[in-house]
């Protein structure tokens, strides 16, 4: 738009505000509420706390074994995006770089997988790994290794797709130059186009860890005390009597900051992952 | 020097770089698929499940049971199937209605820009059970801010209402999720509004358009291809959504925002009919392909219309 009149920009700074209210909201309440004393968030709302304690910070540890619940969230979800972006990068190359029989099944049926509601496999795939454990000993089902598995497959198709869009936009020139110089396909790929691909490495690779850090369903009916992710362990500050909202403020706050770090400092490769994908 | 090869060996290389994608796809998603259909057709309970194959076969009785509207088990799906319903298309709705407004008013460079995307962004990088545990925080009835702001501070409503449970907790339910999806849209329809070139808007200003002709001749038909796909992933996701009301109100949702995700989980894993459930599974992914054929047949022809 070109030079907005007056009343636009008022109402543009009047709606903007309203939606920064709405979305920020949230995040006040997380951190005004974790500073908070037990019987501040046991009474009637107040924004502030009648004392500042850092208390809800120390006794989230040891009400409910956060600390593990974090440990299995960073190992689960890190394998589950080390292992997405490994074979993305592996599927995304073939697709982008050669042309073969079946290329386009391919696509189509990785892609529809993301439509299925993710109820319509929960049960089948718990007994298949019931199934499994039983008859190979391989426990997949309560282990940390059968949620690595499950999720490493939520992130794969976007992810395969987005990269095949990263890959299509590095030329095919510098492929041939690196085969004159004797470069088989795997030392193309890894000198030519993965450094030339890293933008869009980093977005799927925050994209896959999102996506398993936040999942909720497989990780209630798939894990045990021991494999338990911070999805899940975070409902243990309700005790039968009493929920301890400071501290459930408090862990949420802490699980959540290095997401939102991360999210924030890589959205840039996000937004041109997508508009890369989505919009061309 | 140049390295001669077989062509077996070359032919063969892009399906062994797909194979480990399309093994894990095929053990996380085909194979279970094709299982939950099989398993709708057997009479599941917690006594047959630890070895499912050998259960009795059901025939159609799990389909029959989950589409007869007179009895409590169809009553109960078709009334959950309506509450998703609405709230699809509200929730959608509202979302890319607030997504296209932010992205269109955002479009050009204020003082501040950066900082407020940055917010805009929060509610998709927080993680949903840290954010949606939140909102169950912030509508709690006596010790919550809504009532709070909306009882003590603003007299707009004389009791304080129950939020979490009866009727009240669909306006709750739809709340989170317009909160938790409309970023997405922003985040969509900014990067399409990236490739609207400048002049455009500066040869519509020459010719004396206002901002409403504009955005209505210039912005919104730009944007149509973005929202052709945007739709459509928010409506499968809200659609299939199941972490929301599973984090706002736990394994039970009240009747009011009852979502076919959660009503199928709880007639699975709580009321232990897994044959029922995987029967109402089978119907849910029908109708998603059905109305994903269908949306996709209209928007092509749309677009075939255009050309």
């Amino acid at each position: 738009m070109i030079d907005p009149p007056a009343w636009f920009r008022r109402l543009r700074r009047l709606v903007l505000l309203l939606l920064a209210v709405f979305t920020l909201t949230p995040v006040a309440v997380m951190l005004s509420s974790s500073l908070k004393p037990l019987q501040d968030v046991q009474g009637p709302w107040r924004w502030l706390p009648s004392h500042l304690t850092f208390r809800p910070y120390l006794d989230i540890w040891t009400t409910v074994p956060l600390a593990r619940y974090f440990t299995n969230s960073l190992i689960v979800a890190g394998s589950a995006t080390a292992l997405s972006v490994l074979l993305a990068v592996l599927a995304g190359y073939a697709v982008s770089r050669y042309r073969f029989p079946g290329r386009r099944l391919f696509t189509t049926t990785v892609l529809s997988t993301q439509m299925f509601p993710g109820i319509l496999f929960l049960l089948p795939l718990f007994l298949l790994y019931v199934n499994i454990g039983n008859s190979t000993g391989i426990a997949l089902y309560g282990s940390r290794g059968g949620l690595i598995l499950t999720y490493l497959t939520f992130s794969l198709p976007f992810s395969i797709w987005m990269l095949v869009g990263y890959f299509d936009s590095i030329p095919r020139d510098l492929d041939e130059a690196a085969a004159v110089d004797g470069c088989g396909p795997v030392r193309t790929l890894l000198r030519i186009v993965l450094p030339a691909a890293v933008p869009g490495i980093v977005a799927v690779a925050v994209y896959a860890f999102m996506t398993a850090w936040g999942e909720v369903l497989f990780a209630s009916v798939m894990t045990n005390d021991q494999t338990r992710t911070l999805a899940v362990g975070l409902q243990g500050y309700a005790t039968q009597t009493d929920v301890y909202w400071n501290q459930v403020m408090a862990a949420s706050l802490v699980v959540s900051v290095p997401m939102v770090a991360g999210f924030l400092l890589l959205q840039r490769y996000l937004v041109a992952g997508l508009t890369a994908g989505a919009v061309k | 020097m140049i390295r001669l090869r077989r062509p077996g060996r070359r032919a063969a290389l892009p399906y062994l770089l797909l194979l480990p994608a399309l093994a894990v796809e095929l053990l996380v998603h085909l194979v279970p698929m094709v299982v939950g259909i099989l398993m709708s057709f057997k009479q599941l309970t917690q006594f047959t499940i630890r070895d499912w194959t050998t259960a009795p076969a059901a025939g159609t009785a799990n389909y029959r049971m989950a589409l007869d509207f007179n009895a409590p088990v169809g009553r109960a799906l078709l009334d959950s199937f309506w509450t998703t319903c609405a709230f699809t298309l509200l929730s959608v709705g509202l979302s890319w209605l607030i997504g296209t407004t932010a992205a269109v008013l955002m479009q050009d460079a204020f003082r501040g820009r950066a900082l407020l995307r940055a917010a805009f962004l929060l509610p998709y990088a927080l993680p949903v059970f840290a954010s949606v545990i939140t909102w169950s925080f912030m509508f709690q009835r006596d010790t919550g801010l809504i009532n709070h702001v909306l009882h003590d501070q603003l007299h707009l409503i004389g009791d304080k209402p129950f939020w979490l449970i009866g009727d009240n907790s669909f306006t709750a339910l739809l709340t989170v999720s317009v909160w938790r999806s409309w970023p997405f849209a922003f985040l969509t329809l900014t990067a399409g509004l990236q490739n609207i070139p400048r002049e455009l808007y500066e040869a519509a200003a020459l010719d004396g358009a206002g901002v409403w002709q504009q955005i209505r001749r210039i912005t919104l038909p730009s944007l149509r291809p973005v929202n052709q796909v945007l739709v459509l992933v928010l409506f499968l996701w809200t659609f299939n959504d199941f972490n929301t009301p599973f984090v706002l109100f736990g394994k039970a949702a009240p009747k009011a925002a009852d979502l076919i995700s959660v009503h199928i989980y709880q007639a699975s894993f709580v009321t232990w009919n897994f044959g029922a459930g995987s029967a109402m599974s089978v119907l849910l992914l029908l109708f998603l392909l059905l109305v994903t054929a269908g949306y996709l047949f209209a928007t092509n022809r749309r677009r075939g219309a255009d050309d």
